[in-house]
């Protein structure tokens, strides 16, 4: 039995200067491969301008159950929001 | 929709699940998604796989009846129109089959598994397409159903799922509009033209209703599939649905639905219409369908006949990287 082709994260940059964003992944052989194969497969409505791919294998990702260490730290710092601060209504802008 | 008769992996009370079941189930009904690597039942894994899988090979089974006419195609417009939509078709699968990957099967594993029955598609990729009017009819009625079905589905508990059917959802109204394109085109036409838009529809409309299951009262797996969000409406709500838009589209093109029985129910502010023939259906899911063999014999020869290529690709690829390594 042959060997099934490796898996490719694809991410591809919009036509607005945005970051690439992840949009899915496929199977080809090489990197070149995996770049002509989403060209088809995500872009056929001009959905991008560029196009990255990385081995799936290639991708490091947190653990769902670190979830609370992570990012809970985050919610009790309120003030790094703008909001936190009430500034005084004749000072117009800021 | 595409998926029908999925298998559902049993069902529990609320009192009979365990305390990680009851906050999975609490997470799905407070509208969270799931993802790939989180904990969930297994039943759930199961019953995702199975119909992901059922839904990634019915798009791309149903290549077969449309591409039958690509090479016919009256025009060179139609014919890349017809072509894009074919090649829309093969994206959904692949869209899909990456989603079911996530959930820790292989591709080769899905492939194998539509190829020894074991996985089905949907039944109404085993009816043939017989004239050019039935172009108009697949895309219009068949594309119009998988929609129904597809537009809640963006809804979905799982994550990679509901991305899939987001991207699809966008691109699936081109399919059902030029079909409808050449249903208005035929029966504007010659006597003849509209005639055979008239016999496409005849054939189509059963097999079309059966896109959504069984009846209500004999879908067994609706329950608990419909509690973990994986289904979202019961065949009969969606089926209704389908009847109720499309036959006001029928008449605008001056076509008769083929049921002596479809009147208008004020009271319930919809059609009342034939069940189809579900002996019918049995026999086409069960492999006894007009198109059956021929469908799965088509890509079983493709999977087949590709293989040296696939080999070939990956035989240089290795060979590429061992040189770039070598050369380091």
């Amino acid at each position: 039995m042959s060997s099934e082709w490796p898996l490719w994260e694809i991410f591809i940059r919009g036509q607005h200067g945005l970051n690439h964003r992840h949009v899915g992944s496929l199977h080809a052989p090489d990197a070149e491969m995996a770049i002509r194969n989403a060209r088809d497969v995500y872009t056929r409505r001009n959905e991008g301008v560029s196009i990255w791919v990385v081995p799936s294998n290639s991708i490091s990702a947190s653990s769902p159950s670190d979830k609370g260490p992570l990012f809970e730290p985050a919610n009790s710092k309120v003030y790094r929001h703008p909001t936190f601060f009430d500034i005084p209504e004749e000072i117009g802008h800021m | 929709m595409y998926a029908q008769l999925v298998k559902s992996e049993g069902s529990k009370s609320r009192e009979e699940m365990t305390p990680q079941e009851l906050a999975f189930q609490e997470r799905i009904d407070r509208g969270e998604k799931i993802e790939p690597k989180e904990w969930m039942p297994e039943g759930y894994r199961k019953t995702l796989i199975r119909q992901m899988g059922q839904h990634a090979h019915s798009e791309i089974v149903g290549q077969l009846p449309e591409g039958n006419w690509i090479t016919r195609a009256p025009t060179l417009e139609r014919k890349a129109i017809l072509l894009a939509k074919v090649q829309d078709e093969a994206g959904h699968g692949l869209y899909l089959y990456s989603a079911a990957e996530t959930l820790g099967v292989t591709r080769d594993e899905l492939m194998e598994k539509l190829h020894s029955g074991n996985m089905k598609y949907s039944s109404i990729f085993n009816y043939p397409t017989l004239t050019w009017a039935d172009m108009g009819a697949v895309g219009w009625l068949v594309d119009g159903a998988a929609i129904m079905n597809q537009v809640p589905l963006q809804r979905t508990s799982y994550g990679p799922y509901s991305r899939a059917m987001i991207r699809i959802c966008k691109e699936e109204s081109f399919h059902q509009r030029q079909g409808y394109d050449i249903m208005m085109k035929m029966c504007a036409g010659s006597p003849e033209q509209k005639a055979m838009a008239q016999d496409a529809l005849n054939r189509f409309w059963y097999p079309a209703l059966m896109m959504f299951g069984p009846s209500d009262k004999d879908s067994v797996h609706s329950a608990q599939s419909m509690a973990w969000k994986i289904k979202m409406n019961t065949n009969d709500e969606l089926r209704q649905k389908f009847v109720d838009q499309t036959v006001p589209q029928a008449k605008y093109l001056g076509l008769t639905v083929p049921d002596d029985n479809l009147v208008w129910n004020e009271e319930k502010g919809g059609y009342d219409f034939s069940e189809p023939d579900w002996s019918e259906f049995f026999a086409v899911i069960a492999g006894n369908g007009p198109c059956n063999a021929e469908r799965l014999g088509a890509r079983i020869k493709a999977w087949d006949d590709g293989a040296w290529f696939r080999d070939g690709l990956m035989a240089h690829a290795e060979k590429a990287a061992s040189r770039r390594i070598a050369a380091e």
